[in-house]
This record gives C-alpha cells, structure tokens and sequence, in this order.
C-alpha cells in the first residue's frame, strides 16, 4: 500500500499519507492506539473502504477494490472484531455463507463443503465440528470458524483486527500456534493489535501506526516494549507503574460466605471469604466465567445474594439496590461498559449523572437542571481528559478509551470510598490504560479501596496488594503479587493450589 | 487523526449518509405519497388531481383545517402514550382498549353525576385517565413480576375492552331510542364544548395540545423523563445506574395508558357527548403509526397526528370528487402510513431484541 490517504466525510482525517509493506509469508503486526488509524488502513486493504488517495499493489500489480469481494478474488480475506456469523446456523452454513457450492446451480451441497472445510481443518488445526449450532459455541471457536470462512474462499492473506480481544490468555497461546502453523503453510497474516507483548510474540515485523501516519517499521527480535510504546504514543510512557507504600487503615468491605447464582440459576460464587482494607488494591485473577461477574454483580446490588454478608464500613449492605450502595460509598466501573456502564444514545452530560440523576445539583425529584447537569460535564471533561468534541455528543461516537474515561469521571466523581473495578482497561490503548491505572492507584494512596476483577495478568501482578485466584467460584488462594510467579499464578488459575 | 488519547472514531461506515431525523422523516412521507402516486396512476385516475383535491379537502379552508385537527385529536393523544410506552422498550399494542376504557368511564362520570361544570370538567377528564391507566395496569405487572410479553397481554386487553364496553352499551346504558348500539347522551356540565362552530373540532383539542407540552416538559426536564429513556435505551445501564427499572416501567406503561384513555374521552365529552358503542375506527392502532412517524417525539406526535388526520379527512373529499373506490383510498392512506413510519420502526425492531434479552434474563 503506498502513500494512501483517508479523509472521512466529515472532515476527519483518519490516514495522510501511510506506506504499508507486508511481506509473502510472513506474520506482520500492525500496532497503533485506538484511533490511530489500524482498522480504516485494513479497511481499505480489505475494499471496505476507498482511500482518498493513494495505490495499492499486490505483487506488483495495481489493484482496485470497490468491495470485498474484490479483496477476497485476490486473495485477501479479514476478519473483522465484531464476527458476522449468524447464531442459528451452524458452523458449515456460516462458513459456506455467500459462496455455497451447488449442484445444478440451485442445492447446496453441504457434503462437498464439510469434505472441504475438514481438510482445512487438519491442514491448518483449526479444528471445528461443522455440524453444530453456532450459538452456544464459545468465542475462541466462533473465531475459528471466522478464519476458516476466509480461508474457504481461498485467502492467502489474512487480516486479523484485535483478534486476541476476545480470547482467555491460554487460548491466546493456542491461537498463535495456529498461526505460526497457518504461516508455515505458506499463509501472509497482518495482526492488528494494540498489546505490545502480542505484536512482539507473534510477529516477524512490525508497522507503527500513530495519528493517521507511520512512526516505525521494526523487525520484532531486537526490540522492546518500551521502544514499541514510545512510537506508539509519541513520549515516553510509564509501563512499569510506581506504587508508594501505603499502610492499611480500617476493613471497608467484608463479605462473609457469600453465595450466588449465574443466570442458569446455577451456584457461581461459592462461599467466598475475603476483607478489603482502606489503602488496598485487592486483586481478583483467573479465566473467565469462573465467578468473578456473578461476584461483582453480587457486590454492586447487581445480582441477589442467596447466602451471606456484605459490610461496607462496617454497615450490612447485603443486597442493597444500586443507588443505596451509591450512597454508601460504593463506586462500580462495570466489565462491560457497553452493555452496562453507558447508554450510548445518551449525550455525554446524560451519561455523567446516571444514577445522580434526581439528587441535587443535577435534580430533585420532580425537575432536571439540565443547566448543572452540563456545567458538571464541561468541568468534567476538563478534569478527566476526555477527549470530545462538546458535553453534547453521544458517547457511542467517542473511542473505547474516553468512553471509559466517562465511566470512570462518573464513579469517582461520587468521591467513592470503594471502588469496584471489573476489566477497567479492556479494549483500551496506553494512553487509557495508563490514565485509568493510575487513577485506581491514586484511590488507594487516598486511602480508599479497591477490588480489581481483572484478566489481563499484568494488570493484576501491578497494581494490587494482594491477589486472589478465583477458580469455580472459590478463591484457589491468596498471595501477595511478589510471591507469584506467571508460571504459579497460571496453575492456580487452573484450579491447582501450588505447595507455597 | 487524532492527538495522543485519541479523538472521536471515524463512523464506521463511509458510505452511511447523515441526515438528520427530521429529513429523514420527510422523505418518508414522500416516498409513501409517490408510491400512492403510482398506485393512483395504476387505478387510471390522475394523482395530480387525486392528492390536489386530498390537500384542499384537509386544508382548503377554515372549517376544513378545523375537521383535520378534530379529526387529529384522538390520534395525537394515543400516538403520545404509544410513544411515551416506545422511549420506554415497552410495546403498548393495548391503546384500542385503553381508549375505549377512558371513552367509557368518560361517558359513565358524565351520565351518573351531575356537578357544575368548573368541577365535572375535570372530573370526566379524571375518569378518562383512570380508564387508560388501569386497563394498562394488569399487563405492566404481568410484565415486571411474571415476564409476559406486553404485546401478548396488551392484545387481549384489547378485546376485552372493546367487548366489555360493548356489553354494558347494550345491556345496562342502552339509549332506547337510538337505531345504533349507544348510550343516552351525558350531562351538559361534562361537555367539552366545540370550539370552531358547525365542525367537530372540540376543547379536547386543546386538552391534547396541553398532554403534549406536559410530556414534552416530563420526558426532557424530569428525572422521570431521563429514567424512562434509559430504561428504554439500555435496560442493564439503567439498573446499573440505580434506576428502579421495573417501576419506571411501570409508571411509564401508566402514563401510555392514561393519555390513551384521554383520548378517547376526548371522543365521548367532546365529540358525540354520548359512548357509541365500537366508535373507533382504530384510533388505537393509528396511535402506533404516530408514534413511529412522530419518532416518539411529542412535537413529532403531534405532527404526525394532524398528517394522519389530515389524510383522513381529505380522503373523504378525495374519494366525493374523483369517484375513487374507498377500497383504493384506503389502500392509498395505508401505503403513504406505512412508508412514513419504515424509518422509526426499524430502530425499534432492534430495540426488542435488546429487550426481549434483558427481561428474559430476570
């Protein structure tokens, strides 16, 4: 691709002038925050989208996509972060989905592509069972079946947009077996990603993209996070965060023998016992779906408690509401900001009151100062550095990382003594990220708490106190983050209790 | 693009044009009147002629805008509860029977009490909210305790509105006198007087134009307001955020009912001063298309309700001087409805889904 340029309608200019190299063969890692400009460059390469200016070439020929049919004639297929698979077909229907075979011209002949989609399968290891319902398939196979897709309709390229996003770190590793076997066979795989460690793990080389332009092209042996990180964010930036010691004051929550249920009614948190204290980041580690969002729901008045106790500042909050523990003190920055944390066709003031919505200044019962409600959001975006164009805009416009500044500026805004603080950097790039550990830090130098759900193992080995590994709905055990290492903090969260 | 922390995302997709609600609604409405053109043209009739003499019968003179917005009233107050029911998540197919309830204890405070009128007035107008509401009332709870879909439950009411009414017409208040199923006309105190002499055009116009500003003041400056449109765009932000979802769902189910019921009191104290047994030739089910050609807006309800009743009572003169068969007309009215309503409704469908996950997660 050579010197291509992206300006949106609306004046936005996503690309000026990208030359991007990738070479036959090879894993190519496409880094860059978000917004940088990684998805509109595969986009194009992909015929999604039409560069303003600017050619691309595929072994030296000139080529023109005007849709993605184009892209795949030639070899080039992409999988997109959010799949587009149709949950009630199953898997050889989705992948045959648009380039059926068929016999005299009219039925499908679904033999033919089950014989074919298994040769794939073993060929590649991508191994899936074409006859099953798509739904109810985890997510680390849906993906398989978007890959295969591809390769089905014979992509010797193949893009990948975060595709790590969606995976639990074992089947992170997994998957990057499948695609170095994938590149062995003779396969050319971009990786879009914004995680550093990946992009080094996996990639031959590496293309920096920052603001719309090209900061670096590197060979992946020979350089460090740091180096990748500086390009990508333009300074020098903070990766190892400095935490100041900090006595610990009074317990400020106490659950005792707490039991809940998943939404299939079946027992997802089973007995916990823990204390957290005023000055404390307490960490919760393991694989998802283990408990850890039955207990947080559970905690925030989410979710019932079936058995139990639940003290904040000494004070029973056992199932209280939402708004009760508000008051109390508690703060939630939820796991999933989209499907909890925001309304998304609500403005960016709207969503800064939610859940302050009737208490003063914002309002009382019967009448909303909509002129408090947008003085305290311009102030707010000052103070948080939420990057927006006015307090006016609805927030499903901004990117993943000032949308969860909003969540956060939200909870802490509430000056909260307890904050609980599920994935708070999922899908955020450094400069979030940064932003939004150093505030939870900042809470616990203030002397608050903090409970960190969180499966990005990094994050939890940083920034707490102590670590517990939550396994089926029980803790495995609780350490301190200097007595783990990877290698025990990843047994344990396969449920084994290494001899400490 | 973007300086370090990054800006707003590129919309997704290039192609996408922006326009904004309002035109997008216009150009609905037109479609819908070039498709009735083409279906005019296809019946051998001219629709140059057809929809000129349509727009003169609705607005030609004085009396006839009068009888376009007499016309528009009952479709302005269930188009405003439907809409209130839409910002909600909640799917309020129940209008019919709510309108028909508020149309029959209207008729009931206004013939078995006699008050003078400075109290009787509000008093019927009460009777009619209490109606609407209360026969909104069992499918709310069904809802938020039991989980039954309100378009289900909401649809049976309606029946049973419709027919219990129709039973105590002809049982127990039937007008002995009259050639069709009605009841004796009310008192004179609960009449809401006509306001433009020799057309239909009553104060009940005015007591929609007043729903219209009090919802409009509700959905943007009360907190009730804010929690209704959270519920409504995401249901597990809203609990989240400490709204009490089931009783917001609740109180606006109530309100949806309650203008509903409004609007068909409208219809007894204002209109025929009596209850006409099955009066409504769909004012219920009109409700939903004014609600999703008004985008659930109130101002945009009230536009859409004097279209629709615009439609109407030109119709009428559309089909006296061209010599159409009502059949066409009919047809003609129903294509030009559907096609202004295609845009709200496909962001509605999208919201039931959402929904339908939430409430069945409960």
């Amino acid at each position: 691709m050579q010197n291509i340029r992206k300006t949106y309608r609306d004046g936005t200019v996503a690309l000026s002038g990208v030359d991007f190299t990738v070479l036959e063969g090879e894993i190519h890692a496409l880094i860059g925050e978000n917004g940088a400009g990684k998805t509109t460059l595969m986009k194009i390469l992909y015929g999604l989208l039409r560069p303003t200016v600017g050619r691309i070439l595929i072994k030296g020929k000139d080529v023109n996509f005007q849709h993605p049919s184009d892209a795949i004639k030639n070899g080039v297929g992409m999988v997109q972060q959010h799949f587009a698979l149709v949950p009630d077909f199953t898997v050889v229907e989705n992948i045959v989905l648009g380039s059926e075979p068929c016999r005299q011209g009219v039925i499908v002949d679904y033999r033919s592509a089950i014989e074919a989609i298994k040769k794939l399968s073993e060929e590649t290891g991508l191994i899936v069972d074409p006859g099953s319902r798509l739904e109810g398939l985890p997510i680390g196979v849906q993906q398989r079946v978007e890959i295969l897709k591809m390769l089905y309709r014979g992509a010797m390229t193949l893009i990948l947009d975060e595709p790590t996003s969606v995976l639990s770190p074992i089947e992170v590793e997994d998957f990057f077996k499948t695609l170095n076997s994938l590149r062995d066979k003779g396969r050319t795989i971009i990786f879009v990603t914004h995680k550093l460690k990946e992009a080094l793990a996996i990639s031959d080389r590496i293309t920096v993209l920052r603001a719309g332009k090209v900061t670096g092209v590197v060979n992946s042996s020979g350089t460090t996070p740091q180096m990748l990180a500086n390009m990508m964010v333009g300074r020098e930036v903070v990766l190892k965060l400095e935490k100041k010691p900090v006595t610990l004051g009074e317990p400020l929550l106490e659950v005792e023998d707490l039991w809940a249920r998943n939404d299939k009614g079946l027992f997802a948190v089973k007995g916990l016992n823990f204390t957290v204290r005023r000055g404390e980041v307490f960490g919760i580690a393991g694989v998802e779906g283990n408990g850890q969002t039955e207990l947080v729901e559970s905690l925030t008045g989410l979710r019932k408690v079936e058995k139990g106790k639940v003290k904040v500042n000494g004070k029973d909050v056992t199932n209280s509401l939402p708004n009760e523990l508000t008051r109390v003190g508690v703060a939630h920055i939820p796991e999933d900001r989209h499907k909890r944390g925001l309304i998304l066709d609500f403005d960016l003031a709207e969503n800064l009151v939610l859940g302050s919505q009737s208490n003063p200044p914002f309002g009382t019962r019967f009448n909303l100062s909509l002129g408090a409600v947008y003085d305290y959001a311009q102030e707010a975006i000052g103070k948080f550095s939420i990057v927006a164009p006015s307090e006016k805009v609805r927030v499903k416009y901004l990117s993943g990382g000032n949308q969860q500044r909003i969540v956060v500026a939200r909870e802490l805004g509430r000056n909260p003594d307890f904050i609980v603080a599920a994935q708070p950097t999922r899908g955020l790039d450094v400069a979030a990220t940064e932003y939004v550990r150093t505030i939870l830090l900042k809470m616990r130098e203030g002397g608050k708490a903090v409970l960190l759900v969180s499966s990005d193992l990094d994050e939890i080995l940083q920034l707490s106190d102590r670590v517990a590994v939550i396994y089926e709905g029980t803790f495995v055990g609780v350490r301190k983050p200097e007595e783990l290492t990877e290698e025990k903090i990843g047994l344990m969260m396969g449920g084994v209790e290494p001899d400490s | 693009m973007a300086k370090e922390g990054s800006k707003t995302q590129p919309p997704s997709r290039e192609r996408k044009i922006d326009i904004s609600v309002l035109t997008q609604s216009l150009l609905a409405v037109a479609l819908g009147f070039v498709a009735g053109g083409i279906m005019i043209a296809a019946a051998g009739y001219s629709p140059v002629v057809a929809y000129g003499v349509l727009l003169k019968g609705a607005f030609g003179d004085f009396d006839s805008i009068a009888e376009t917005l007499a016309q528009a009233t009952p479709l302005i107050l269930t188009g405003l509860g439907v809409a209130v029911a839409f910002l909600e998540g909640c799917f309020n197919i129940g209008a019919e029977g709510q309108l028909f309830m508020g149309a029959f204890l209207a008729f009931l405070g206004g013939y078995l009490i006699a008050m003078p009128a400075p109290i009787h007035i509000p008093f019927v107008i009460l009777m009619g909210i209490i109606g609407g509401a209360g026969w909104a009332i069992l499918p709310a709870i069904l809802k938020v305790k039991r989980g039954a879909h309100e378009v289900v439950t909401t649809i049976m009411m309606n029946w049973i509105g419709i027919l219990l009414t129709s039973y105590l017409t002809l049982y127990h208040f039937l007008e002995p006198t009259a050639s069709i199923p009605e009841t004796p006309i009310i008192n004179s105190s609960a009449v809401l007087p006509i306001i433009v002499p020799r057309t239909g055009l009553s104060a009940s116009f005015l007591v929609a134009l007043i729903c219209v500003l009090v919802i409009y003041y509700m959905l943007k400056k009360m907190p009730l307001g804010y929690n209704i449109r959270a519920v409504g765009l995401n249901p597990s932000a809203a609990e989240y955020g400490g709204i009490a979802v089931s009783r917001v769902w609740v109180t606006g189910m109530l309100i949806s009912g309650a203008l509903c019921g409004l609007g068909g009191a409208g219809v007894t104290l204002g209109s025929y001063r009596r209850f006409v047994d099955r009066f409504s030739p769909g004012y219920g089910f009109d409700g939903i298309a004014v609600a999703l050609i008004g985008r659930n807006n109130p101002i945009g309800a009230l536009l859409a309700a004097i279209f629709i009743g615009a439609l109407y009572s030109g119709s009428v003169y559309m089909r006296l001087i061209t010599h159409m068969p009502k059949e066409l007309v009919m047809a003609i009215e129903g294509i030009i409805i559907v096609f202004a309503a295609i845009p709200e409704a496909t962001r509605l469908v999208r919201m039931a889904v959402e929904h339908w996950r939430f409430w069945r997660a409960r």
